[in-house]
């Protein structure tokens, strides 16, 4: 029987991959949006293994709610990247400096 | 045994997909990946019994925001060759973060095994007479009916944002102007002449 503790660190895995992924490719955006779709994926997953494992669905519904909220993030995510893209040229990071912050 | 056959298969698949999708140099080739990762992780869920959200993953993830990136990466005009210029500069930094952080998950979640929290009162059991499906909609639909009209709010407020952010008005074409197209009438248009005998028209 697959216990609790496999799906945690599966999850674990993931989630540290897709912070590797942010630091891995600095110079481009696309990739670093989908590194935090990875993140996102493994938060959605320790919800689910925790719902299921608790006997409580209250997680299914937020991870649910997690789904929700990563996709508007994707969207308005990319569409700043398209309108970035078109106004210089360029999708690295370290570009990105317009506001002098 | 089937069981665990089958979320050993899944697990490695979707680390592995995981870490080629961030290491990919081609970002076509990440999005494949990123799918794979997607696809490998609704079949976790399935066998812990969450189909509804395994389900909502696949249409979701794989049908709506994988395309979605997909059509963003083949729509600009990227030079994959210098892409991967920096990718030395931050491994080591990145390396050792993620190392740091994978520690720390790990050592929580052996605390949790240790038998940390105990949690006496379950917001909402889960009845194994009822589908998952149902469940979920039982629930969605009575006590979390504002949170869920939230979320609907959340996406039409994405959506919006998005059109606003990539619209744009293009000078220099011609659009079809549909109701100046229709106003117009026969007499503004035509004129009837009647030319003496050979002598022609003045247009």
């Amino acid at each position: 029987m697959i216990g609790l503790t496999h799906y945690l660190v599966v999850a674990a895995i993931l989630f540290t991959m897709g912070v590797l992924g942010i630091f891995l490719n600095r110079k481009n955006l696309i990739v670093i949006l989908m590194a935090i779709e990875l993140i996102l994926l493994a938060v959605n997953l320790n919800l689910v293994a925790f719902s299921a494992y608790l006997h409580d669905l209250v997680g299914q519904v937020f991870a649910m709610f997690v789904l929700t909220v990563a996709a508007g993030e994707a969207a308005i995510g990319l569409a700043i990247l398209v309108i970035y893209f078109r106004s210089r040229g360029t999708i690295a990071v370290d570009d990105v400096n317009r506001m002098k912050g | 045994m089937i069981q665990a056959i089958a979320f050993y298969l899944f697990a490695i698949v979707v680390v592995g997909s995981g870490a080629m999708t961030i290491s990919s140099r081609n970002p076509v080739h990440s999005v494949m990946w990123l799918i794979l990762a997607f696809f490998n992780a609704a079949g976790l869920m399935v066998l812990v019994g969450a189909e509804f959200i395994a389900m909502l993953l696949v249409i979701v993830y794989v049908g709506a925001v994988a395309v979605l990136f997909l059509f963003v990466v083949m729509m600009l005009d990227i030079d994959v060759a210098e892409m991967r210029a920096g990718v030395a500069r931050y491994f080591a930094v990145g390396l050792a973060l993620a190392v740091a952080l994978a520690a720390e998950i790990l050592i929580g979640i052996g605390a949790w095994e240790a038998g940390g929290v105990k949690i006496s009162r379950r917001a909402a059991p889960i009845d194994s007479a009822v589908p998952n499906i149902q469940a979920i909609g039982d629930l969605l639909y009575t006590r979390y009916l504002f949170v869920f009209e939230g979320a609907g709010l959340v996406l039409l407020v994405a959506m919006i944002g998005a059109i606003v952010l990539t619209h744009r008005q293009r000078s220099g074409v011609r659009p079809q102007n549909i109701s100046r197209q229709n106003a117009r009438r026969p007499q503004d248009a035509t004129r009837n002449v009647q030319p003496p005998v050979g002598e022609g028209v003045e247009l």
